[in-house]
């Protein structure tokens, strides 16, 4: 059994270092388009708008029921083939598309059920003082869906941020990507992935920092 | 502020079972009723259906120069209604993301387009009158059962409504917290607004009404004023029914 090659892993920290800011890049611009879509979602569910409503449920079955992976692909390497204005579509593109739509479609379910789990009067208290169904649903009960549905969103993040290292096969260079490339020079497979590993590690706890903050500022209103 | 109330015959049914079998009943302006009756005879669902919490099958709702048929009634007629009409709610239904003050300012700003700095005005304004002046800032779940209440009717008194319909406003509260909501319903009935209430507590419709309505069946049985409905009521079903609640 061989030693570890601290001196080595050492050496690969700025180099994955680097590629840091594309992972959050990815992971950041995902969160935003399928928290935008997710809320789209979800209302659209809650409001059981006819039709729609259908083709909603089955845009969640598939993103629910089929693996990340199987979805980059499709969209990187399948689409490409029927429909021509995705030709020349580039990997980190296609990482946002596929993970804004694969956790848009698990983010849709969590919120739609924080959205039901609002109590029944607080609906009927915003009803009453004439509020319209885009008023009381802005104002009231998406912020308490919010509080409720905040840990599981932040865990989605989480795993928004270790799907993007799905990226580098799609061709893309992040920080698996760039872990990968070191590995298969040196044959130090260990290290390089040890190293990409802790990376991945750090990013989450001082992410788990943050959603502590969050959910002791959302739970303001709870509190005693 | 008030205008007359008509209502001419409200039909709600869910499913086969009809709770209002055609209610008519007017208010004239400032005027106070209370409603008393058995458990699921549809005095709940008579103030909600004014308020579209219930959508009613048939029957007429005005208000002032407003008058809503309630089987053809739009989006628009709904939120008219609405904001003609305050609801003070058995469980209060405050706002649980929104101070005691935001409760009190969220219809002015939202609903009715006030600034913030009016709407802040007149939210200081009526906790003040319902002695809350210093609990602006608090959450309702830092509050009592009976503050949250004082704060349901506040809400509901910032809106200038033409009537204020209580749907039994006291039933969630423990008893040491009953007394200081009364007191508030008794100081908001002096100011002569028009409203309708939905009570168990008997004494204080004798006290607080002009007029108290026996309903039973989704229908109303008898109506009077206090003395003649609690000291000589004619039909056997209110006498029945007083002397179980007596």
């Amino acid at each position: 059994m061989r030693a570890l090659d601290l001196g080595y892993m050492w050496d690969l920290v700025p180099v994955i270092a680097g590629y840091v800011p594309l992972t959050l890049f990815m992971a950041i611009v995902s969160m935003l388009a399928a928290l935008v879509l997710a809320s789209l979602l979800a209302i659209v569910r809650v409001q059981r708008l006819p039709v729609i409503d259908r083709v909603v449920a089955l845009f969640i079955s598939f993103f629910r029921g089929t693996p990340l992976l199987v979805q980059l692909f499709l969209f990187y390497f399948g689409l490409p083939q029927v429909l021509p204005a995705l030709e020349g579509i580039n990997g980190v593109s296609a990482a946002i598309f596929g993970l804004t739509l694969h956790f848009s479609a698990y983010m849709a379910e969590s919120i739609r059920g924080a959205i039901i789990g609002v109590d029944r009067s607080q609906w009927e208290a915003a009803q009453s003082i004439g509020m319209t169904q885009s008023q009381l649903l802005r104002r009231i009960i998406l912020p308490q869906a919010t509080r409720t549905v905040a840990p599981t969103l932040m865990n989605y993040f989480i795993d928004m941020i270790k799907g993007t290292s799905l990226a580098f096969t799609l061709g893309v260079t992040e920080m698996m990507g760039a872990a990968q490339k070191e590995a298969a020079g040196s044959f130090l497979y260990l290290e390089a992935y040890l190293i990409v590993a802790i990376f991945y590690w750090v990013i989450v706890e001082a992410l788990s920092v943050g959603q502590r903050a969050l959910e002791a500022r959302l739970g303001k209103a709870v509190a005693r | 502020m008030s205008g007359q109330v008509r209502i001419d015959g409200l039909v709600k049914r869910f499913g086969d079972n009809t709770v209002l079998a055609g209610i008519d009943l007017a208010l004239e302006p400032g005027e106070r009723v209370a409603i008393i009756g058995p458990s699921g005879t549809g005095k709940s669902t008579l103030l909600r259906c004014l308020n579209f919490l219930d959508r009613p099958d048939a029957g007429r709702i005005a208000i002032g120069d407003l008058s809503v048929d309630a089987a053809r009634a739009t989006k628009a007629d709904v939120l008219a209604l609405r904001r003609r009409t305050g609801f003070v709610f058995q469980n209060y239904a405050l706002f649980a993301n929104k101070t005691a003050r935001q409760n009190l300012m969220e219809g002015l700003t939202t609903v009715r387009g006030w600034s913030r700095q009016d709407a802040a005005a007149k939210a200081d304004d009526i906790l003040r009158q319902i002695g809350l002046g210093d609990r602006g800032d608090s959450y309702p779940a830092a509050m009592s059962g009976g503050q949250q209440q004082r704060v349901g009717i506040g809400r509901a008194m910032a809106l200038d409504a033409e009537l204020m319909l209580f749907d039994e406003p006291t039933s969630a509260l423990d008893p040491e917290w009953v007394g200081e909501v009364l007191d508030l319903i008794r100081r908001i009935a002096d100011g002569n607004q028009t409203m309708l209430i939905v009570t168990h507590e008997m004494q204080f419709a004798r006290e607080i009404a002009d007029r108290v309505i026996f309903m039973e069946g989704g229908r109303i049985v008898e109506q009077g004023p206090p003395s003649q409905l609690f000291g000589n009521a004619q039909d056997d079903r209110t006498r029945a029914f007083l002397r179980r609640v007596g």
